[in-house]
């Protein structure tokens, strides 16, 4: 992974003590209450309903056993002794003193974290696919282009203060794991016809209020243009996005009111100005970062050897058979397996992790996987170079741990935001939903054999729990007072991406459990032999669905 | 305001702002508005100073003339510290107009602002409020380096690391 020189360490440090002064600033009441509050969400600072909470980034989702273990250490010393692992792949700590800050940022910088740019109307943290460098369709590792991105974004002089946040990904493969298509600016890497490298890019996509999936406003663009069009983008954004209401601010409003095709038009003219000038990338700076995310040093297998003796293992241990059909993926190089550990075990808020559990994963990761992690944006965390022969092991220290849940991509492995429990914007609770949903659907044979289903839950319309794509997906809204629960249906990430549709009225919470138990009861009813929920849904419609969730009440 | 910070001291302010609705320009030098300029610019020439002016964050860099890349003060308005499209017309008009006289942030700026925008091209920083400018200036040197290429370091990090 990428390392700090001295340029990258000397930034994040003179960023630890330009926000030691700022905080002390602010206490001694020389800095505003409203000057105060971007520039603490510059560096993830909220304040919530029971107390701050500070987002560190995880430049997309990348972590050295070393930073698992300083976040732990400062969960115990500065917080509760557990963290939140976030939809944007980045770490949350619920309960730090606003005091303590500084100092926390400072065990940070020790080992090349910071939490820079994870909230405010700035250039947040870039995010890409947990199987970066190992995915079997990959087309190019996208980890090299994150970076490249990372440090363009980082303490950018001319979009600090943009109209809104602004939130960019970027998808290497065939499938997508990333949910580029619902980012402002969405990257997919591709190759044209002779056979060179470079982009296609997306902008105007974003989930909130007004979900838009992206469009595309350049079919392909080498890759030494990558940072011009990237300022080019930005600058039309900072100077046209909408101001006025922050409710139409994000980029996608403007895409929209200009269409694409303008907005494609504008970002080009100011484009041409651009290109070629000092900006553009050298290949020698592109091999440089490129060098970070060399190949690990695998160890050469007997892949039949390996596999049989491993399916012996699975023929007499049925917990472990589960869990390699749901928590091991493959990976490119033979007799290797990406695994996930589940965050998702039923009475714990989906993502978070005790500092006891994430010295386990630092451990994991250093036995079983060249010491890296990667967190993901369904709120796990992947092991993604771990040789088959050591499976076993790990998943019997997993298990121990509680880390080793076999539930990824069911119902249970659901995304859910902080919501009402934590959150001054929500209008609902989630975690309590999403913990009823778990205890409800706990027999696994059952869970299983629904097969992959995705499941998310927001509290409120800023959709951080992504409920829009969701198979299922449920919003908490506020009715006189009351918290109630809107679903959807029909919503999906990835290439095919698309929003769901309202289902009906919506429900109060006593009532959300039972109305999930009869949505899957119809596609158990209806589906055709391996169907998925999603397929059997495009199919029927949702009129039987409807009809068997409100049936009661009516 | 008296003072102002350029080129990194603490000098006397010895311009004033006309707001756009006004009708009588005061004597001395003066920072007119855009619209202001544009109806009665050739009438100043007997003014008794120097005629400057100043863009609020709305208005376009695309609607000055040529000409006025000679003026010697242009000032940009922030009518909120959060509105950032000052930073954008900062850099447009430094690096594409090419101009070089003064160019100073007006408004609600906070001195957390003053190195970002002094990468942006701005040379000059009127605070709205008393603020101990001595004080404020220090942010001027929060960082000693950058990535990106701006109006104060034409070449990316990555062709000098």
């Amino acid at each position: 992974m990428y390392q700090y020189d001295q340029y990258d360490q000397n930034l994040v440090d003179e960023r630890v003590e330009q926000y030691r002064d700022q905080t002390k600033r602010y206490l001694a009441g020389d800095i505003s209450e409203e000057a105060f509050l971007p520039l603490r969400l510059q560096n993830g600072l909220y304040i919530q309903r029971l107390a701050p909470m500070l987002r560190i980034a995880v430049p997309y989702g990348l972590m050295s056993s070393r930073q698992v273990r300083m976040i732990a250490q400062i969960s115990r010393t500065f917080d509760k002794g557990y963290v939140h692992f976030t939809t944007r792949q980045n770490i949350q700590l619920n309960w730090p003193v606003l005091e303590e800050v500084p100092d926390i940022l400072a065990e940070l910088a020790k080992v090349e974290m910071h939490a820079i740019q994870t909230s405010g109307n700035c250039i947040r943290n870039t995010t890409t696919d947990q199987l970066a460098g190992v995915a079997l369709d990959e087309i190019e590792d996208p980890r090299p282009w994150c970076e490249i991105i990372r440090q363009w974004s980082t303490l950018h002089p001319e979009f600090a203060f943009l109209p809104r946040k602004f939130k960019i990904a970027v998808c290497g493969s065939e499938e997508d794991r990333a949910a580029f298509l619902l980012h402002d600016i969405g990257i997919q890497l591709v190759k044209n016809a002779r056979g060179e490298e470079g982009f296609r890019v997306y902008a105007g996509g974003g989930l909130g209020r007004t979900p838009v999936i992206a469009s595309s406003i350049r079919e392909f663009l080498p890759k030494e243009h990558l940072l011009t069009y990237l300022d080019a983008i930005l600058r039309v954004y900072n100077r046209y996005g909408n101001r006025d209401n922050k409710y139409k601010a994000r980029i996608k409003i403007l895409v929209r009111a200009w269409t694409p095709a303008v907005f494609a038009e504008r970002v080009d003219a100011e484009w041409q100005h651009l290109k070629d000038g000092p900006a553009t990338l050298t290949g020698q700076e592109i091999e440089r970062v490129k060098g970070f995310f060399s190949v690990p040093d695998y160890q050469s297998v007997d892949v039949d050897a390996v596999e049989a003796s491993m399916q012996a293992l699975a023929a007499e241990n049925k917990g472990f058979s589960r869990w390699l059909d749901r928590n091991v993926s493959p990976q490119k190089q033979a007799g290797y397996a990406a695994v996930t550990l589940s965050l998702k075990p039923a009475g714990v808020a989906p993502g978070d992790v005790t500092d006891v559990q994430l010295e386990v994963i630092a451990d994991l990761a250093d036995s079983f996987s060249f010491g890296e992690i990667r967190t993901t944006h369904n709120q796990n965390i992947v092991l993604a170079d771990v040789a088959k022969t050591d499976l076993f092991s790990l998943w019997q220290l997993a298990k121990a741990a509680g880390l080793a849940t076999p539930n990824i991509g069911t119902i249970n492995d659901m995304i859910c935001c902080p919501g009402g429990d934590y959150c001054s914007l929500a209008n609902a609770k989630s975690i309590p939903v999403a913990e009823a949903i778990q205890r409800k659907f706990d027999d696994l044979d059952y869970v299983y054999d629904l097969g992959d289903i995705t499941l998310n839950i927001s509290g409120c319309m800023n959709a951080c729990g992504h409920h829009h794509v969701g198979h299922i997906g449920i919003l908490g809204v506020d009715k006189k007072g009351e918290e109630w629960y809107q679903i959807q249906l029909g919503g999906n990430a990835g290439k095919d991406a698309a929003l769901g549709n309202v289902l009906g009225p919506s429900l109060s919470r006593s009532a959300v459990v039972d109305s999930i138990e009869a949505l899957l009861d119809v596609y158990v009813e209806n589906r055709l032999l391996q169907e998925s929920f999603l397929s059997t849904y495009q199919r029927i419609g949702q009129a039987k669905f409807k009809e068997r969730v409100y049936a009661p009440i009516t | 305001m008296h003072q102002l910070l350029k080129d990194g001291n603490i000098v006397a302010n010895n311009w004033q702002l006309v707001h756009a609705d006004r009708e009588t320009v005061p004597e001395g030098n003066v920072l007119l508005s855009l619209s202001h300029w544009q109806a009665s610019g050739p009438t100043l020439s007997n003014h008794a100073g120097e005629v400057g002016l100043w863009l609020d964050s709305h208005e376009d860099i695309e609607a000055l003339t040529d000409e006025m890349m000679d003026i010697p003060v242009i000032a940009i308005n922030f009518p909120k510290f959060v509105d950032g499209r000052g930073f954008s017309a900062a850099r447009l008009l430094r690096e594409r107009r090419g101009y070089r006289g003064e160019l100073r942030a007006i408004g609600e700026i906070i001195r957390d602002q003053l190195f970002l925008m002094q990468r942006c091209g701005f040379n000059a920083f009127e605070f709205s409020s008393e603020i101990d400018l001595a004080e404020a200036r220090k942010s001027l040197r929060d960082f000693t380096d950058a990535y990106q290429v701006a109006v104060d370091q034409p070449e990316p990090l990555f062709k000098r690391r």
